[in-house]
């Protein structure tokens, strides 16, 4: 069953195009993963699906519904489908437990004493409980990321975006967020994942989707498309980055 | 007529003086030359249409009839203006006198030299007609309960505190014009002025202005009492003195008085 | 270091040292008008604590007011840059003139027509501009990802400005504030136009009444006693501020 589609969707930024006319459905429990040069429109795409830039053209549905109408309050749709950025961008001037709390004190209410059981959970979840007090900049970056998926999980989303998560990190940093996200990927979490991890992708995605120059160029699942691309613009790709 | 007057009596003075008196002889900053200083501007009445070469006006009029005493025909007499700070900045100054209503104080006579008094000022109360229409009288237990203002560089801010004694704090301010605009935004009911200043302020400037009384000169422990200001150890000193003292023993001053301060009289004065 | 010596040495030396020192430098005077000019610079710190967090929150409503992005708060967005492009570029000293007796003049009763109501106005009214402009920068210094990272929480604007934005604009803009605020702790002294005898209006009458320079001296040493010390502190924070960035 579809949770996530997009039909048409363009975006623009002034004259130049960066999404066109972008088809994608996402099934409920699935992993879809993006892949494409930078620049391609891979991160714009994701910024869309979360009501962070307006679209142009085109719909995109959650559940079936239209949640790209202007003037649709966004707040609610956010809550629904969690982000996650590259550069983290947690709030440096917050511990890692206040980050996460802060929106499900602000939007469900809950009081900090509330919050602490199942925020200490989910820090305990993904190696980060005696991290809880510290602050952004004395965590390393892989620690920051996990903290920044925490918050995500925490205001429990339907859906994940992973805008290449592990693209500012130092290589030995890279294993532990993945292992976050494969974690994620066996509780059956729906997610959308815009990524330079190929091998990632190949293993655990059910489905690839290559971006070029905004637009989708080809999307299939994994063994066929790392294997058998049917595009000449895919073949390219793939000879460059693998 | 009044001018013609003025004129022919200073000339007067001067012609008889020249012949007599040479006290001043090496003493000034230019010889043959008397510089005065006077306000920038000059205000009336002590000075006519900021013109003191004009020799109107109560101050203009003293400044020719000191310098005719003292032995100086009217076009040997330079005028330069200069402000309250500088006259009292140290150094050289550049005038050999300088009148601008400068009240005679002990302590400033330990940075200057001042000549005896010219003028004694009596102090009046400048107030406006809806606040006498309030019920203010002129007596020393009703204006202690106005709210008073004044001119933070005039001797009325210590005769304020000694002979009124106000229930509030006074505002002060840096010159008249800012205290006649306090009055109008009604932030103070009454302000002290030397007389002289507080009649040209009720008739010309303030539009409901009205004088409530006054404190004749010698009512405080320390009359105010205008005197020529000076270098401190001008030589000068002792021949500016000589000149007032003859120029008191003779009238002069008290005529030059009643032409130019005539109004001064008549406003009733204060228990 | 060797031309203040020299100064040092040599000022004393020029001729008419003896008369400078008696106008600006005098002892005696001194320690009479110390006491008075003490108990009115407690006016100056007065007028200063108030209006401080008056000047701190209207900078920070204008500061909002331009930051707002709905199209239907734009004439609020006029306003608030109307209002700090006039601010700050009229002098402190008509405004204070202009509000302080422009405003009681125009028929206000007792005691609301209060030179220090109107003179506290013009000063708020003039500073906020400048502490305006400084939230501005420090709101539009914080990186789009901090506002795109609270949105995506689906956190509504004004949380995101409250909880996000804020604490980390107004922190990076105390330095530049401090110095505002040290500023304005001498401007205060301009009240003293309207009629606030505060200390350099009892400076001034000291000066007129012992026709001596010295009380100004001292009333300028009060004040470098308060602001030498916040100067110093306000460039620590910036010197903290530049490290911690590096």
């Amino acid at each position: 069953m579809a949770r996530l589609e997009t039909h048409g969707l363009c975006k623009s930024f002034g004259e130049n195009m960066v999404c066109r006319n972008i088809n994608l459905t996402v099934n409920d429990g699935e992993m879809v993963c993006l892949i494409g040069a930078s620049g391609s429109g891979k991160s714009t795409l994701l910024r869309c699906l979360n009501l962070l830039e307006p679209i142009d053209d085109g719909v995109i549905l959650l559940d079936g519904e239209d949640i790209s109408t202007p003037g649709l309050d966004p707040q609610p749709i956010r809550q629904r489908i969690g982000i996650v950025f590259q550069s983290f961008n947690l709030f440096p001037h917050m511990t890692a437990a206040k980050n996460v709390m802060l929106a499900p004190w602000r939007i469900h209410g809950r009081r900090h004493v509330d919050l602490q059981g199942e925020i200490a959970a989910l820090f305990e979840r993904f190696g980060l409980a005696d991290r809880m007090e510290h602050y952004p900049d004395q965590l390393s970056g892989g620690q920051q990321q996990r903290v920044a998926i925490v918050r995500a999980l925490a205001m429990r989303p339907e859906i994940m975006l992973f805008d290449e998560i592990t693209s500012a990190l130092d290589p030995e940093l890279v294993g532990e967020v993945l292992d976050v996200l494969r974690q994620l990927r066996a509780e059956g979490m729906t997610m959308i994942l815009a990524t330079h991890e190929m091998g990632f992708a190949r293993e655990l995605a059910d489905k690839i989707c290559f971006l070029d120059a905004g637009a989708i160029v080809e999307t299939g699942p994994p063994e066929r498309l790392f294997s058998n691309p049917t595009e000449a613009r895919t073949r390219d790709f793939l000879a460059r980055v693998i | 007529m009044r001018f013609l007057l003025t004129t022919w009596l200073i000339a007067s003075i001067a012609t008889s003086a020249t012949a007599q008196n040479s006290c001043a002889t090496g003493q000034t900053l230019e010889e043959g030359k008397l510089t005065i200083a006077t306000g920038n501007p000059a205000y009336y009445p002590w000075v006519m249409d900021n013109a003191p070469e004009s020799a109107e006006g109560f101050e203009a009029a003293v400044a020719y009839a000191v310098a005719g005493e003292m032995g100086f025909s009217d076009d040997q007499v330079v005028w330069v203006r200069s402000s309250f700070d500088q006259a009292i900045q140290p150094g050289a100054k550049d005038f050999d006198f300088n009148l601008q209503q400068f009240s005679i104080t002990e302590e400033r006579d330990k940075i200057v030299d001042f000549s005896i008094p010219y003028y004694s000022a009596a102090m009046a109360v400048l107030t406006r007609q809806t606040v006498v229409d309030a019920g203010a009288k002129p007596t020393i237990d009703a204006l202690k309960g106005l709210i008073w203002g004044a001119d933070a560089n005039t001797t009325a801010v210590p005769m304020l505190a000694e002979v009124i004694a106000p229930d509030r704090d006074p505002l002060l301010y840096g010159d008249n014009a800012d205290v006649i605009e306090a009055m109008k935004a009604n932030q103070i009911t009454a302000a002290l002025f030397d007389l002289p200043t507080a009649l040209y302020l009720s008739a010309v400037v303030l539009d409901d202005g009205v004088i409530l009384g006054q404190f004749p000169a010698g009512r405080s422990e320390s009359p105010d009492e205008f005197g020529l200001l000076m270098e401190e150890g001008n030589p000068l000193k002792a021949c500016v003195d000589a000149a007032i003292e003859r120029l008191t023993a003779k009238g002069a001053l008290s005529e030059l008085e009643a032409e130019w301060l005539s109004e001064a009289t008549g406003v009733p004065v204060i228990e | 270091m060797a031309v203040f010596a020299a100064i040092m040495v040599l000022v004393p030396l020029a001729p008419g040292w003896p008369a400078v020192k008696k106008s600006f430098f005098n002892s005696e005077i001194f320690v009479q008008v110390f006491p008075g000019l003490l108990n009115a610079f407690l006016l100056d710190v007065a007028i200063f604590a108030w209006s401080a967090p008056l000047i701190f929150s209207l900078g920070l409503l204008v500061a909002l007011a331009r930051d707002v992005r709905a199209p239907a708060a734009y004439p609020l967005r006029l306003f608030a840059i109307l209002y700090t492009d006039i601010f700050r570029g009229v002098p402190v000293i008509l405004v204070v003139y202009l509000v302080g007796f422009g405003i009681p003049g125009l028929g206000l009763p007792r005691p609301w027509n209060s030179p220090y109501i109107w003179g506290t106005v013009a000063l708020v009214l003039t500073y906020a501009a400048y502490v305006a402009e400084v939230f501005r920068t420090g709101i539009e210094g914080i990186h789009q990802s901090q506002r795109a990272a609270a949105l995506s929480l689906g956190l509504s604007n004004s949380d995101t400005m409250r909880f996000v934005i804020l604490p980390q604009a107004i922190r990076k803009v105390v330095p530049a504030n401090m110095n505002l605020f040290i500023a304005l702790q001498k401007d205060v002294a301009l009240l003293s136009f309207i009629g606030p005898v505060e200390i350099f209006r009892q400076a001034g009458v000291y000066k007129s009444l012992l026709a001596n320079f010295t009380p100004y001296v001292g009333a300028a040493l009060i004040f470098l006693a308060i602001t030498i010390p916040a100067t110093r502190y306000a460039d620590f924070l910036l010197s903290k501020q530049m490290r911690a960035r590096s």
